[in-house]
């Protein structure tokens, strides 16, 4: 039997003890291909895969799988991230049965945003499962080679599974335990919250290697780039969960507003190589928010690129 | 309890503004203790409605009536000797009220006179708020006693998820993280260690999933 349990190059590069490097791309509002594509494109050769959002803040988009094909049949690997807030157990199960039938060997499980952020605020939402009883569906559909319901599934999904952490979500007493129970319930590789507070993220990994978390699944640091010091500020009041020390926003604050957006970068890139090197991060996930074009320099200069050879 | 709300005045002028001898019916449980539906709310919208009309220069017979429970076929009783007095009724009760008298008085036309909001208890004064969903498959004894299906806006059943801060729920400072509410439980029962069980997937054809829910009871029938 083989050592992976999907095709996917994101789990063999870590495997092989790399750092895995992956990007975020966010479907457009609206039917055109092209804008997948283009975003694709830019970052193709400078990650390992790419997430693609699911109606991310509740605003309704292109689906995510119908984007991840688009990447796909460029030969851009995706990771399809599925929220349980707008589907069931039937849609969920179909879906995950869609991704594998176009073989997306990827998939991250979240709940997903309360709609009321979104454009359909006074819509219903479902949350039959929620993301960790997701994580337990795709691990059983795949090692079961079952449904939830028991029947037998025909080519069962080869999945890689994931599942997100906030390394900074209250009550902190269980930011480590909770991350414990995702992975005990089947998350291979755990993307985190954006990293903005580099010492409470320090002390929430050390608390994971103790308990040897990293050694059960492969935790990738989540970093996104502040385009200025009016962003810092909006995620730091704003972003429920979000934790943006105010040392960040006074060095933004420094300098003149037409050089913030390189000085948020360069926070972005000092940041990886900081937390490079620390025991349990397997990689990056790089989510630069509709500024997909910056994410070839900060992966270089942050000595990500190239990506190795498998 | 139940707990319902007022609708606006304008909305139940609306409703009623074809008819000219009305029955405001109030019940005397949880809409009473809640405030929305009870003999004194009955009295307020019946004098509202009386102003109105007047104003309006429209001639209305508006009358008054509470009875002990509305969704008792016993109680709903006690109105069918003057029931030809009106042409039309509105409830003050909760949803369920509303229908055991609709059901009743078949040719009646009823109207609610009340939002019915949610099963929760008088937090404070003049504050109510939710505390079950009546999924069916109670899960408290899991959850420290605090509900995760009716004060989670997610339903999450392994929480909390990612958008829980300083105690809140991503929704926003008014509305208590219900994991934030169980994690501080377990820790006061000495039972975090029940934190990392992962809560099964849940059964929901026992919730409004499944369709209208009946209880039966062999026992009780007669
Ligand atoms: S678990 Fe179900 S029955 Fe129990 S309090 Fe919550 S909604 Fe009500
Ligand atoms: S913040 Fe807490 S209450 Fe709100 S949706 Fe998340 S887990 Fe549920």
């Amino acid at each position: 039997m083989s050592e992976f349990v999907s095709a996917s190059r994101l789990e063999r590069v870590m495997k092989a003890g790399h750092l895995g490097v992956t990007s975020e791309c966010g479907p457009p509002r609206g039917s055109d291909p092209e804008e997948v594509r283009k975003k694709g494109m830019l970052i193709k050769d400078y990650v390992d895969a790419i997430n693609v959002t699911d109606n991310q803040t509740a605003m309704t988009r292109m689906s995510s799988l119908a984007a991840c094909i688009h990447l796909k049949l460029l030969g851009i690997e995706p990771v399809l991230q599925m929220v349980t807030r707008d589907r069931n157990r039937v849609a969920l199960q179909s879906d995950i049965l869609g991704a594998a039938s176009f073989d997306i060997p990827n998939m991250l499980c979240l709940s997903g945003d309360h709609q009321s952020f979104g454009d359909c605020a006074k819509g219903q939402n479902v949350h039959d499962l929620d993301s960790m009883q997701l994580v337990q569906t795709v691990r059983h559909m795949r090692d079961e080679g079952k449904f939830l319901g028991g029947d037998d599934i025909k080519r069962p999904p080869k999945i890689f599974v994931g599942a997100a952490a906030n390394p900074f979500a209250d009550p902190f007493e269980i930011r480590v335990p909770r991350l414990a129970k995702k992975i005990a319930c089947g998350a291979e590789f755990i993307q985190t919250q954006c990293i903005y507070n580099i010492d409470k993220f320090k002390e929430w990994m050390k608390r994971a290697v103790d308990r040897g978390l990293h050694e059960k699944a492969f935790i990738m640091a989540g970093m996104t780039p502040m385009k200025s010091v009016g962003m810092a500020k909006y995620m730091k009041k704003k972003v429920p969960g979000m934790d943006v020390p105010d040392g960040i926003i006074e060095r933004l604050a420094g300098v003149e507003k037409g050089k913030q957006a390189q000085e948020g970068i360069d926070i972005c890139v000092e940041h990886i190589q900081q937390l490079k090197e620390i025991t349990g991060v397997a990689g990056f996930h790089i989510m630069a928010i509709e500024w997909e074009e910056k994410v070839p320099e900060i992966i270089k200069r942050s000595g990500l690129y190239p990506r190795p050879e498998l | 309890m139940i707990i319902a709300e007022k609708k606006p005045i304008q909305e139940i002028i609306e409703e009623v503004q074809n008819f000219d001898r009305i029955l405001i019916l109030g019940c005397n449980e949880c809409v009473t203790v809640c405030e929305a539906g009870g003999k004194k709310e009955v009295e307020v919208l019946a004098s509202a409605l009386r102003m109105y009309f007047i104003t309006q220069g429209k001639e209305k017979v508006i009358s008054e009536h509470t009875l002990e429970r509305q969704c008792d076929h016993e109680y709903l009783e006690e109105i069918r000797k003057n029931i030809d007095n009106y042409d039309a009724i509105v409830s003050l009760a909760c949803g369920v009220g509303v229908q055991f008298a609709a059901e009743k008085y078949l040719t009646m036309p009823l109207l609610p006179g009340v939002n019915t909001i949610c099963l929760g208890a008088n937090e404070d004064r003049g504050l109510w708020t939710e505390r079950c969903q009546a999924c069916g498959s109670c899960v408290l004894a899991r959850t420290g006693g605090i509900c995760p299906v009716s004060r989670c806006a997610k339903r999450v059943l392994n929480g909390p998820c990612g958008g829980s801060t300083n105690g809140k729920c991503e929704l926003g400072p008014d509305t208590d993280c219900a994991w934030q509410l169980i994690v501080d439980r377990l820790k006061a029962l000495d039972k975090m260690d029940d934190y990392e069980k992962i809560a099964p997937i849940k059964d929901w054809s026992t919730d409004r999933a499944g369709g209208p829910r009946t209880v039966t009871r062999e026992d009780v029938k007669i």
